[in-house]
């Protein structure tokens, strides 16, 4: 059987008396985009910090590769190949796109205190690699509080790939983007699954989540709801879920009672139901 | 940059002809702007780390009784003294940016502290052990001749504006100030280490996020204004034979004032050295130029408090242009 790249389980965390995870699993394999759902505060972004390194759990465990990890900061993941793209802290606004690029991991030439950065061969490398990607930046030395929030999600995204990630986690990457320039956004997720990485995509946008998501995973008040493939999540489903699942926890209950064919049935009336009350 | 362009030809005009534009009248602002500019380039790296450090006067007081005491009360050889000074101040560095990222107050707050704490432990202490406030005869120390060379000594040039034959003496401090600037620089623009300054200053938690050691890069920075305080005190000592509980004093702002002049951002992640090389040559013209324009020098605060406001309101106009572009 296949090893998760990434997996956790019976993962918690706690803030105070505030419990944002509580007892997750989840795992991940190469070359998948698994979408992590669920409302506002269900504990999305705790899950990944604990992934990234951020966090620690308080409880459960982490495996990379079938082996338990404990991280202390995010330069611990990275060096395992676990990069990130944050919803708020993408990017350093004032710093050039050269800079941001590369920083924390330098280029560097030279030994000693002649090591230095190697800023010609950092540019020739920035502007490659976003032209691998369709993005044309006329200047590696303009800050990048000057681009465009979808060119700058892009730009972080090829920088993880750039820097051999293998796992690839985005916050929200398409939220604040128009319909355009997410889906520039959306197609680099399906070129990095192209090349064997997994990712994790966290968005709100069901339109977003399921044409690119292979499995699904959702999260509601620190717990998850399960984890479903495309297959056996319609998309009707996968927005209902969304947008709470109350009935997802009634529809379990009549799932026991009734065999598995006549509950799908029930499901998806219940969900026309549902969607005729939306139109 | 520019500033200090406008500022040389204003005074070019105004005091020209009373001696700003001779070779000793530029010794002796060079001199000024040279001691201060030593300050300016190390406190340029931490306020692009987006750090403050109130604490440097201080610094230069203490630091240069350490060497006053150890070498006239106690008899030490001057650089025995002098290197106990600089790792005394590597460890107020140290001890100032580890309470920073340790207590996560802001550092104007921790250093605002250590301001009062270093000038009244000096203080202190100096009349603890010799019974005043002042001590001289350092010229009379083992090694201080050997010391001269590094921190004192001074090139001198005929004058030809002086009808009396004087020489125009300019300090070695002048060329401290200038390889420090390059070695920032160097640094800033050139190394992984600068590069992650620009990082933790933009945004620190970006920073970490990406890998950057941020609590060791401001512990180093806060040591590296500390050593820079050391050097000034060093060039102090020596060149006067004496030190001075209360040498230092404000010193710690006209470095900020300079390193704002000179187009650093006070909220951190963007700034130069080379800056920092002109803000604090901008304040040494003004200091030392006012004196030749005649006008009475009282009116230098009121000038640079005057070039504080407008510098970062011009710096937060070019911050916006840069940020916000689009
Ligand atoms: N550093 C923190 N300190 C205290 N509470 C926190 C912290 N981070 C998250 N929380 C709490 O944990 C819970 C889960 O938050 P989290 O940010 O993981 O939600 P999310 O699913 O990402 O939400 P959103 O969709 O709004 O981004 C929330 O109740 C939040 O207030
Ligand atoms: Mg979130």
């Amino acid at each position: 059987m296949k090893t998760p790249i990434v997996e956790v389980r019976n993962i918690s965390k706690y803030f105070g008396s505030v419990i944002a995870l509580n007892g997750v699993s989840m795992d991940l394999y190469p070359s998948e985009v698994m979408c992590l759902l669920g409302d506002n505060g269900a504990g999305k972004s705790t899950l990944i910090k604990i992934l990234s390194g951020v966090h620690r759990p308080d409880e459960g465990v982490y495996l990379v590769e079938g082996k338990e990890v404990h991280f202390n900061s995010p330069r611990d993941a990275l060096d395992l190949g676990i990069a990130t793209v944050y919803q708020d802290l993408a990017m350093i606004p004032l710093m050039s796109v050269t800079r941001n690029f590369f920083l924390g991991s330098e280029l560097t030439v030279g030994r000693g205190l002649l090591r230095r950065f190697d800023v010609k061969r950092a540019q020739r490398i920035v502007r490659e690699e976003l032209g691998k990607m369709g993005i044309d930046i006329r200047d590696p030395h303009q800050p990048v509080g000057t681009l465009s929030g979808g060119e700058r999600q892009s730009v972080a995204i090829a920088r993880a790939v750039y820097f051999g990630a293998k796992v690839l986690i985005l916050d929200e990457p398409t939220s604040a983007l128009g319909v355009k320039q997410a889906g520039t956004v959306l197609r680099y997720v399906a070129q990095a699954r192209a090349r064997g990485i997994a990712v994790i995509l966290i968005t709100h946008n069901p339109h977003h989540a399921y044409p690119i998501g292979d499995r699904f995973t959702i999260l509601k008040r620190g717990r998850t709801l399960g984890t479903y493939t495309k297959a056996e999540l319609s998309r009707e489903e996968m927005i209902r879920m969304m947008s709470g699942g109350e009935e997802l926890e009634k529809l379990e209950e009549e799932l026991r009672a009734f065999g598995d064919q006549a509950a799908r049935g029930l499901a998806n009336a219940f969900h026309e139901e549902e969607l005729s009350e939306w139109a | 940059m520019s500033g200090a362009i406008l500022v040389w030809v204003l005074l070019a005009i105004v005091a020209g002809e009373r001696g700003f534009l001779s070779l000793r009248g530029t010794a002796n602002y060079l001199q000024v702007a040279a001691e201060l500019g030593i300050l300016a380039v190390a406190v340029a790296l931490l306020m692009i780390g987006g750090e403050f450090d109130l604490s440097i006067g201080s610094i230069i007081g203490g630091a240069g009784m350490v060497i006053a005491v150890l070498s006239v009360q106690y008899g030490w050889n001057i650089w025995a003294a002098i290197g106990v000074s600089l790792i005394v101040s590597l460890v107020v560095g140290a001890l100032n940016g580890l309470l920073v990222v340790r207590t996560k107050l802001p550092s104007f707050i921790i250093t605002l502290g250590s301001l009062f704490i270093i000038r009244g432990l000096t203080i202190a202490e100096t009349r603890g052990i010799t019974g005043r406030t002042q001590v001289g005869g350092v010229k009379h120390v083992l090694g201080y001749d050997s010391a001269v060379k590094f921190f004192a000594s001074t090139l001198k040039i005929p004058d030809p504006a002086s009808s009396r034959g004087l020489d125009a003496a300019f300090p070695i401090s002048i060329f401290w100030w200038l390889l420090i600037a390059g070695v920032a620089t160097y640094i800033l623009l050139r190394t992984r280490p600068g590069n992650w300054i620009f990082g933790i200053g933009g945004d620190p938690h970006a920073a970490r996020n990406v890998g950057v050691p941020v609590d060791r890069m401001k512990v180093f920075l806060f040591m590296a204004t500390a050593a820079s305080a050391w050097l000034v005190a060093t060039i102090q000592v020596i060149s006067s034979g004496s030190a001075d509980t209360l040498r230092g004093q404000y010193r710690e702002f006209y470095a900020i004032i300079a390193v704002v002049i000179g187009g650093t951002l006070l909220t951190g992640g963007y700034g130069s050295a080379i800056g920092a090389v002109f803000g604090a040559l901008t304040v040494g013209m003004v200091q030392q130029g006012i004196i030749f324009t005649g006008v009475d020098s009282d009116w230098f605060q009121v000038i640079l408090g005057v070039m504080l406001i407008i510098a970062v309101l011009v710096n937060n106009f070019i911050r916006k242009r840069a940020a916000e572009a689009k």
